[in-house]
């Protein structure tokens, strides 16, 4: 069952890349960044079970990081909100100062 | 090639990448941004299903608390203090949208490819864990104490530097 689980995650991993690189409301960008997250999750938590040895190592490693997620979220979330404030936007086509 | 038994772990498995695939989609394919984060929060739950296959079921919970109730919430949050209202149309950049598209399917060519040719070796018998939680929280607190402290004051930093910087221009 194991590549059942990784092929899952590739496929989560790779639809939350996609919506990372093309969507343009910057909430969608963050959900997108979450969903890739998500995928590793899977994968720590597959391991932990069908790996060569199996222990909650795994598990534990997939609560850090959806604590570091949590708080990835609630930062972005937070800086959309000033960034909106400041420019009237969320639209990551409109940030490109640092591009001129 | 797959060797795949159809056992009832496996149309569960089926069962859950199907949400997982159909939210995921319709998470990018759809058009109003608070239906994509429903749709995120259907895929969160299909994976917290995974886990309790995958005998997470401590991490399934959390799962389910974190993600499918705060982090959708907080999204949601975020959608309706700025402007959900643009519902015009973006301007669509094909381009773009296509190399975007061929740089995920390279990325899953390359994994599925590596872990179809990988051979797994079969796994040791899983040491009998009479409790996945009481598991979990000892390992918590006796490996991992320096990471899980480390990790309490990240999110409390993280927590209180996001609300001053959501608080900084409200009360201009």
């Amino acid at each position: 069952m194991l590549p059942s689980y990784l092929t899952m995650a590739a496929i989560l991993f790779c639809i939350g890349l996609y919506g990372a690189l093309v969507k343009r409301n910057a909430v969608i960008v963050l959900l997108s960044i979450e969903l890739m997250l998500n995928a590793v999750n899977l994968n720590l938590v597959a391991f932990s079970k069908y790996g060569v040895v199996p222990s909650l190592t795994g598990q534990v490693f997939a609560l850090f990081t959806i604590t570091v997620a949590a708080a990835e979220a609630a930062v972005g979330v937070a800086v959309l909100i000033a960034l909106f404030r400041a420019r009237g936007t969320v639209n990551v086509d409109e940030f490109d100062e640092m591009r001129r | 090639m797959f060797n795949i038994d159809f056992n009832g772990e496996f149309a569960a498995f089926f069962i859950f990448s199907a949400i997982m695939i159909i939210g995921a989609v319709l998470m990018v394919s759809l058009q109003k941004v608070v239906h994509m984060v429903i749709s995120m929060a259907g895929v969160f739950l299909g994976l917290a299903g995974m886990f309790v296959l995958l005998d997470a079921e401590f991490v399934a919970f959390v799962q389910v608390l974190i993600y499918a109730g705060a982090v959708s919430i907080l999204m949601i949050f975020g959608i309706m203090m700025t402007n959900h209202q643009a519902a015009k149309a973006d301007p669509v950049k094909p381009l773009h949208e296509t190399l975007a598209a061929i740089a995920a399917l390279c990325l899953f060519g390359i994994l599925f490819y590596a872990i179809r040719m990988t051979d797994f070796p079969d796994a040791q018998p899983m040491p009998a864990i009479l409790d996945n939680t009481s598991g979990i929280g000892e390992l918590l607190y006796t490996g991992y104490v320096v990471p899980f402290e480390l990790l309490s004051v990240l999110l409390t930093v993280a927590f209180i530097g996001a609300i001053a910087i959501a608080k900084k221009g409200a009360d201009q």
